[in-house]
């Protein structure tokens, strides 16, 4: 759990991420799909733009079923998001993971990574392509929540909703929101697909060191 | 599996397969979630998704601040047209007859006389200009006039500690809300739509304005009310829409 063991271990195994971080990640892969689809099924119901989402992507099989899905998944997105995100400011977590972000460096390592020469040696420290997705994946998430918040309780939390523009600015928020955490989540995918030891490592923890 | 393999799995590697495993089974988990339209038919599933809409309403209860008021806007915002919304077709809209009218009451209410049309109009009459917000996401902006509804309440002596105020209506349609929002200063016993007396596609002779709750908690041609202590549930609650439904 301890996030101070980066260094190397007498084995040759580095820590890569700490047990907090793996629990929290798949739980949010679940609570995070069921909220996609049952969003969409909600969203069919009254569509924002000219289309809508195929029904078998789709959570809850008409507008009811999806609302319960949605209202009760929020549940453990939220608490999950609390416990990934207070252990992230409160470890260290995200300043020794997340930072720096310079947008120079981020465009560097862009462009490394489509010429297929971003380096992946140390699994243990994300470039910056991967921190700036990851923070950007943050804080989509976040701008999720409230303007979820703001959808589901425009009176209640008319604060919220005002800074978003009320309850229509509100819910284009909630939708390019969701498309940019699913743009995000799409990418880290086929990241970790063309990179696949990276992925027994958000199980393990760890990672055998290259040398 | 040959032995040369075995004797490799070691400790360390076994925990990592298992690992793995548990992983793997999760992925699937969740895309049996995803293609499963049937899942939430499924009564285990049902339940708990029921369960946690009854936490909702609680989470809601304790959410709704009684003094909070829903934002108004200038009569330029209204929406026009206004849309219609039911659970049938606009042309199934029923016609009820005003002269024949009388409100009925009934449960836990002091004077329990019925009530006609001429003396709900001359009771003191308020004005609103708010977003109603569907189930379904989208919203609406209109006018409605009519009285109060706490003050409603407290001439005919209900009981303002009872838990619901349940609605039937002259459409077959019923629903039911929590006396904290029946008694909100915005919700309102509607007898007028932008300036006129209110259509039937709007529900006349009257329809309660709840501004603090989604449309199908608002319910139209009302004919009778009552008062209770006992969960009277509703029209679309009942198929599984959330019973709170507050905004």
């Amino acid at each position: 759990m301890a996030d101070d063991l980066l260094g190397v271990e007498r084995s040759g195994w580095i820590k890569v991420h700490p047990l907090v971080v793996r629990i929290t990640h798949w739980i949010n892969v679940l609570a995070v799909l069921i909220m996609l689809a049952s969003g969409w099924q909600i969203y069919n119901a009254s569509p924002l733009f000219d289309f809508t989402f195929p029904p078998a992507l789709t959570l809850g099989g008409w507008l009811a079923g999806a609302l319960q899905w949605h209202f009760a998944a929020m549940w453990l997105f939220v608490l999950n998001g609390i416990v990934y995100v207070a252990y992230g400011l409160a470890s260290g977590h995200f300043r020794r993971k997340l930072l720096p972000l310079s947008p120079r460096a981020v465009l560097h390592d862009i462009g490394d990574a489509f010429r297929g020469r971003l380096a992946h040696d140390d699994l243990s420290k994300y470039n910056a392509a991967q921190r700036a997705a990851y923070a950007a994946l943050i804080v989509a998430l976040l701008v999720l929540v409230a303007s979820g918040l703001a959808i589901w309780k425009p009176v209640q939390l008319y604060w919220l909703a005002s800074v978003m523009g009320d309850y229509e600015g509100a819910r284009l928020v909630h939708f390019f929101a969701m498309a940019a955490v699913v743009l995000i989540v799409l990418v880290h995918v086929l990241m970790v697909i063309l990179v696949p030891r990276t992925f027994p490592t958000m199980f393990t923890g760890r990672a055998r060191r290259v040398s | 599996m040959n032995k040369s393999f075995l004797v490799h799995r070691t400790p360390q590697v076994k925990r990592l397969e298992r690992r793995l495993f548990l992983g793997r089974s999760l992925s699937l988990g969740a895309l049996a979630l995803l293609s499963g339209c049937n899942l939430t038919d499924d009564a285990a599933v049902q339940r708990v998704l029921t369960a946690m809409s009854r936490w909702n309403d609680g989470a809601q209860d304790w959410l709704f601040d009684p003094k909070r008021l829903a934002p108004e806007f200038p009569e330029s915002r209204i929406t026009q047209p206004f849309p219609f919304n039911g659970y049938y077709a606009e042309d199934e809209v029923i016609e009820v007859d005003g002269g024949r009218y009388r409100l009925e009451l009934s449960g836990l209410i002091r004077d329990r006389k019925p009530w006609t049309l001429a003396e709900l109009y001359a009771l003191p009459q308020v004005s609103q200009v708010t977003r109603l917000i569907c189930v379904e996401g989208w919203s609406a902006i209109g006018k409605w006039s009519g009285v109060r509804f706490s003050e409603f309440l407290q001439r005919i002596g209900a009981d303002l500690t009872a838990k619901y105020v349940g609605f039937k209506c002259a459409d077959k349609y019923h629903t039911s809300i929590d006396m904290a929002t029946a008694l909100h200063p915005q919700t309102q016993l509607s007898f007028r739509f932008a300036d006129a007396l209110l259509p039937a596609k709007y529900g006349f002779p009257m329809k309660l304005r709840i501004p603090t709750k989604l449309g199908f908690k608002n319910p139209k041609h009302i004919a009778a009310i009552f008062v209770t202590n006992t969960y009277p549930g509703g029209y679309w609650e009942d198929q599984g829409y959330n019973w709170h439904s507050g905004s």
